[in-house]
């Protein structure tokens, strides 16, 4: 298990700061699930964590920073599935899934029978196996989400960042994909970093929840501290019900604010 | 049954085939021409001339000085720049991520041939004393400094290359370089005949020089092409993914982009401006073998040498004694063709 800790992360854009500064720590095998409105800086704050952008401050993966690292040893300690993820025209579901072997192939090399037999494996324990000889092009937007999510396995990283991962999914693909990173959270230990909208959902499958707005963090702790009416409304702007259930699921529901 | 392994299994076929069709090729363009042996005793002579064969041809010694001297460094040449300019044009194509570059778009080959343009009208018969002959290296200048500016404008203020924005750059290069050129031209008339036929391409008066002249680049070029498959694989799937996944993306687009230009340049200063054949044998490689840059490179190779085999033939062949330039015989079956991708081409990323 990988512990990720965050020293004043800063995030600049051309033109705005994106993450003015956040500090935390991820324990290992930890869920962190970050919420805020749109343009609060989660995306961001992923993107540097998987070395898409660049940061100031400090990204430790078990006390080293992650700049002391080359793109290959990152990818090999980071798994990232963005936003919206490109499935290349003409790429089958398997060779897809090859990709997330990509940081133990060496630079001119190829990918040995081991990442072979760990593709396979990947595609039958996520139960892929009608997609990986189908052209990446002819899949629905659920069974593309499953192969990124099993691109991501079959890198063995110990961190998952996960953008987004449900936004495009209807609602029984959205439990399905979130059961699945769960059920190998806790199989293999991953630590895991998502960014999502449905807060509810944050607030079922994360173990903490971090509220950003504007770049910088305005309320963390467990789900019932952090979606409290009072706070949500503040910085979304919304007015919302929130519902505890018997067993503790907090229920975010938007009020109508149409009057009659 | 393993799934990952079986689609390797499918593939493997394909690269014994391109090599019996180049081979095959070969054999046709050393036995087709206008003067010299009657075809059928020229594949008799190449078995007697192997080891432990003794096959009676009849070919006499003049015959075989055709076949040898001057059929034999114009189909290998036309192999070298065939296999060139159709990795090179899969490469570019991979590291843009647009289907719709190749050499002659981004402005490489128009830049060489300015280079190359310069050098004859300055002082071809000056340098021909010289040890190493500058032309392919200036032609290599010209071929590189065009695409570092096409890729320049194509980069827009926002960092982003869109597809659209970089092959109107290649073509505002193109434009310049050309203008340049026909510039040079004016003011030295005398060369004008001698850059007009070089700049249609030849492979006409092709000797053994030219081939040991572009070998040691095209070999370099092409094995940094190979090397590089598997990221362009990797590549498709956007600069950012393939950051995440390990890939020193502009490191990558940098060595590809330059061995691409190598390349390009070398057999564009000893063959003039060859058009389509970037475009058209990457594009037919991939309806037949797939979009894997693990095939369409190797593929490609094969492929396109065995084109311009082909395509010199029936230049040589028709009215003769003048000849029909490969240039002309490319765009003939380039053009239709690069239509019908425009047309058909799906939104590939």
């Amino acid at each position: 298990m990988t512990s990720l800790a965050f020293d004043q992360v800063r995030v600049d854009y051309a033109k705005r700061t994106a993450v003015a500064s956040f500090t935390d720590t991820v324990k290992p095998g930890e869920w962190l699930c970050i919420i805020g409105p749109n343009g609060a800086g989660k995306s961001s704050l992923l993107r540097a964590i998987a070395g898409v952008v660049p940061h100031a401050g400090k990204i430790l993966v078990d006390g080293s920073p992650l700049t002391a690292r080359s793109s290959r040893r990152r990818a090999q300690l980071i798994a990232y599935v963005p936003q919206s993820p490109v499935l290349p025209s003409g790429m089958t579901g398997a060779e897809y899934v090859l990709l997330g072997r990509n940081p133990f192939v060496t630079h001119f090399g190829r990918e040995s029978e081991l990442d072979h037999s760990m593709v396979d494996d990947v595609i039958d324990r996520l139960d892929l196996a009608k997609l990986a000889t189908r052209d990446v092009d002819t899949l629905s937007g659920g069974e593309r989400q499953r192969l990124v999510i099993a691109r991501a396995i079959a890198q063995e990283a110990p961190i998952l960042l996960l953008d987004e991962p449900t936004a495009a999914l209807d609602i029984g693909h959205q439990q399905q994909a979130l059961e699945l990173v769960d059920k190998l959270r806790r199989e293999h230990g991953l630590t895991v970093v998502s960014a999502m909208h449905d807060l509810t959902l944050a607030g079922i499958y994360s173990d903490r929840l971090i509220l950003m707005h504007a770049g910088h963090v305005v309320a963390q702790g467990p789900a019932g501290d952090v979606l409290r009416p009072e706070t949500l409304g503040e910085f979304y702007g919304v007015s919302v019900r929130v519902h505890r259930e018997d067993d503790g699921t907090i229920i975010v529901v938007p009020n109508r604010t149409t009057s009659f | 049954m393993s799934t990952s392994m079986s689609m390797r299994g499918e593939s493997r076929w394909w690269i014994p085939a391109a090599v019996v069709a180049l081979a095959c090729s070969l054999l046709l363009g050393l036995m087709i021409g206008p003067a010299g042996p009657t075809w059928w005793r020229v594949p008799l002579e190449l078995v007697d001339r192997l080891p432990f064969f003794s096959v009676d041809s009849g070919l006499t010694a003049t015959d075989w000085s055709i076949v040898w001297q001057i059929r034999a460094p114009r189909v290998v040449l036309a192999a070298i720049v065939g296999s060139t300019l159709s990795i090179a044009g899969a490469s570019y194509q991979g590291v843009f991520r647009n289907p719709l570059v190749d050499p002659y778009l981004l402005g490489v080959a128009a830049g060489a041939g300015l280079g190359a343009t310069i050098v004859i009208t300055v002082n071809r018969s000056g340098t021909s004393s010289w040890i190493i002959d500058p032309l392919p290296m200036i032609a290599f200048g010209g071929g590189l400094i065009a695409v570092l500016v096409t890729y320049l404008l194509g980069t827009t203020a926002k960092g982003e290359r869109s597809s659209t924005s970089l092959v109107l750059a290649g073509v505002a290069v193109t434009s310049l370089a050309t203008a340049a050129q026909t510039f040079l031209l004016q003011r030295n008339s005398d060369v004008v005949r001698q850059v007009y036929s070089w700049i249609l391409g030849r492979l006409s008066s092709a000797t053994w020089g030219d081939v040991r002249l572009v070998l040691p680049y095209v070999v370099f070029s092409t094995v940094v092409l190979l090397l590089h498959r598997r990221l362009l694989d990797v590549l498709r799937v956007g600069d950012e993914e393939a950051t995440a996944l390990g890939v020193n993306v502009s490191r990558v687009r940098l060595a590809v982009v330059i061995a691409a230009t190598l390349g390009t340049a070398s057999v564009v200063a000893v063959s003039g401006l060859i058009g389509f054949v970037g475009i058209i044998v990457p594009h037919a490689v991939r309806l037949v073998v797939g979009t894997s840059y693990r095939l369409v490179l190797p593929i490609s190779l094969l492929f396109g040498a065995a084109f311009l085999i082909l395509a010199d033939i029936p230049g040589r062949v028709l009215d003769n004694p003048a000849e029909t330039p490969i240039g002309v015989v490319t765009a003939f079956l380039g053009a239709p063709f690069f239509l019908l991708i425009l047309r058909t081409r799906k939104n590939e990323r």
